[in-house]
């Protein structure tokens, strides 16, 4: 099928397309890659009276590292991550990650910022940045503000972005080289979006252990205290977690959710850091 | 009697597109998306349009260099990328020797996945030299072959990869000596 007709509006600074998205009100939406909105226009789930171009802003392409922190411009793609042309702060985590978004030819394409923005639940980056315990720059009509990426979704395809404004840059802590981590999707297909997700990071170095679940029927479930290694060595307690992150899903989901947790303990307790 | 139909008005901009080394002077509709443009105005139709959401990967053409679906933006987004479609790799050497591998191992049957195919081949030996039976199947997975002819498709590339293998092998021990 084919889109509805829409105007584009290239933009080639950030605060002119947060003007342009302030101006243009309801119908009016940015498109950064284009890989999830594309299929949506076709389909016409998505009707938009303007578009406004993010591809022409240098400065959401920018990535800086300093110790602390790697920040990435929300237009990084995740094939620069796959193939390292950016710093990794999470210890290998994030080109895991970033290999496993669909294709090879979507990844060229669709970015980091793109993603998070469209928060589709089954996606990877809306639970990864949680994990990473990232922040989100976001850029308004009144300056920039920072959320932490475990509030920034709220719902399926929802998040705290308000009217107007625009996810500029992702940061990332640095994670220490003794961090262990796991990351384990349930795809029918390979790239194909998740059904079941369960992943966990544990730096042992600052005593940081998160786990997080995705592919849930909203936002993905974070967790993150001392000790939630061992709450997932056995499958009493595995249940137990899953019960309480996602007490709707159905005897099917629960089954792949409670086996990508049970591969997520075995490699955090069986396999050296990749 | 007839009917007066009344559609509502076609705004259409105007763009330069750089495609197989050619600049195309275009009017087009923002919603047009590059798949049609490159058939419909350019007249280059080896691309081809399947599924129009991405999945299938029988419009994937390259964009500055690395391959992208053609289906999924606006053509009006490729204005200053470098396009190249299969049409841009005929006297290409190494797609050549993938299209010699496709006929020997029987990689197609009906050809509509073959544009496609072809291109994400070609990202593959040149991206991933050393790949597997594993790997290849991996990165082909965002190419749908509804002939179900992926056993010899993977196993055209496994060939050309071979062959170079071969060839670097060859070279090393000419220089050695």
């Amino acid at each position: 099928m084919k889109a509805v007709a829409y105007a584009l509006e290239k933009s080639s600074a950030a605060p002119a397309a947060v003007q342009a998205l302030q101006e243009g009100g309801w119908g009016c939406k940015p498109v950064a890659g284009g890989q999830s909105l594309g299929a949506m226009l076709n389909l016409r789930l998505a009707q938009p009276e303007t578009l406004i171009d993010l591809d022409g802003i240098a400065e959401l392409r920018s990535v800086k590292s300093d110790e602390r922190f790697v920040t990435f411009g929300a237009m990084t793609t995740h094939a620069q991550v796959e193939d390292g042309l950016v710093p990794d702060p999470s210890n290998g985590l994030m080109p895991k990650v970033a290999r496993g978004i669909a294709y090879r030819a979507v990844r060229n394409r669709g970015t980091l910022g793109g993603s998070l923005c469209h928060a589709d639940p089954a996606a990877d980056w809306v639970s990864t940045m949680p994990l990473l315990d990232a922040r989100l720059l976001v850029m308004g009509a009144s300056g920039s503000h920072e959320i932490a990426a475990p509030q920034f979704m709220t719902a399926a395809f929802e998040t705290m972005l308000a009217e107007g404004e625009l996810l500029t840059h992702i940061r990332v802590p640095r994670r220490s080289s003794a961090t262990r981590w796991s990351y384990r999707k349930f795809c029918r297909k390979t790239g194909e979006f998740a059904h079941a997700l369960a992943a966990a990071l544990h730096d042992p170095l600052d005593g940081t252990e998160r786990l997080v679940f995705g592919a849930l029927d909203g936002a993905p479930k974070l967790y993150a205290r001392a000790g939630l290694m061992n709450e997932i060595l056995d499958a009493a307690g595995r249940a137990k977690l899953i019960a309480e992150a996602a007490p709707g899903l159905d005897d099917t989901r629960v089954a792949m959710l409670a086996e990508m947790l049970r591969l997520v303990a075995q490699d955090m307790h069986t396999k050296a850091a990749a | 009697m007839s009917l007066k139909l009344d559609f509502p008005p076609v705004r259409e901009v105007r763009i330069t597109l750089d495609v197989n080394d050619r600049s195309f002077d275009l009017s087009v509709e923002p919603r047009a998306i590059l798949a049609d443009v490159l058939r419909e105005q350019c007249g280059l139709t080896a691309t081809h349009i399947g599924c129009e959401h991405g999945v299938c990967g029988a419009c994937t053409v390259m964009v500055d260099g690395a391959p992208q679906r053609s289906c999924l933006q606006s053509a009006a987004r490729f204005e200053g990328k470098h396009v190249e479609t299969l049409e841009a790799f005929a006297e290409d050497a190494l797609m050549a020797q993938l299209r010699q591998a496709f006929t020997a191992e029987h990689a197609l049957q009906c050809g509509y996945c073959t544009p496609g195919m072809l291109i994400t081949a070609r990202d593959i030996a040149l991206r991933l030299p050393e790949a597997d039976e594993a790997r290849i199947r991996e990165e082909l997975a965002g190419n749908l072959c509804r002939c179900t002819g992926y056993n010899g498709i993977v196993a055209a590339i496994q060939r050309v990869l071979r062959e170079h293998a071969r060839e670097r092998a060859a070279l090393k021990t000419s220089h050695a000596a």
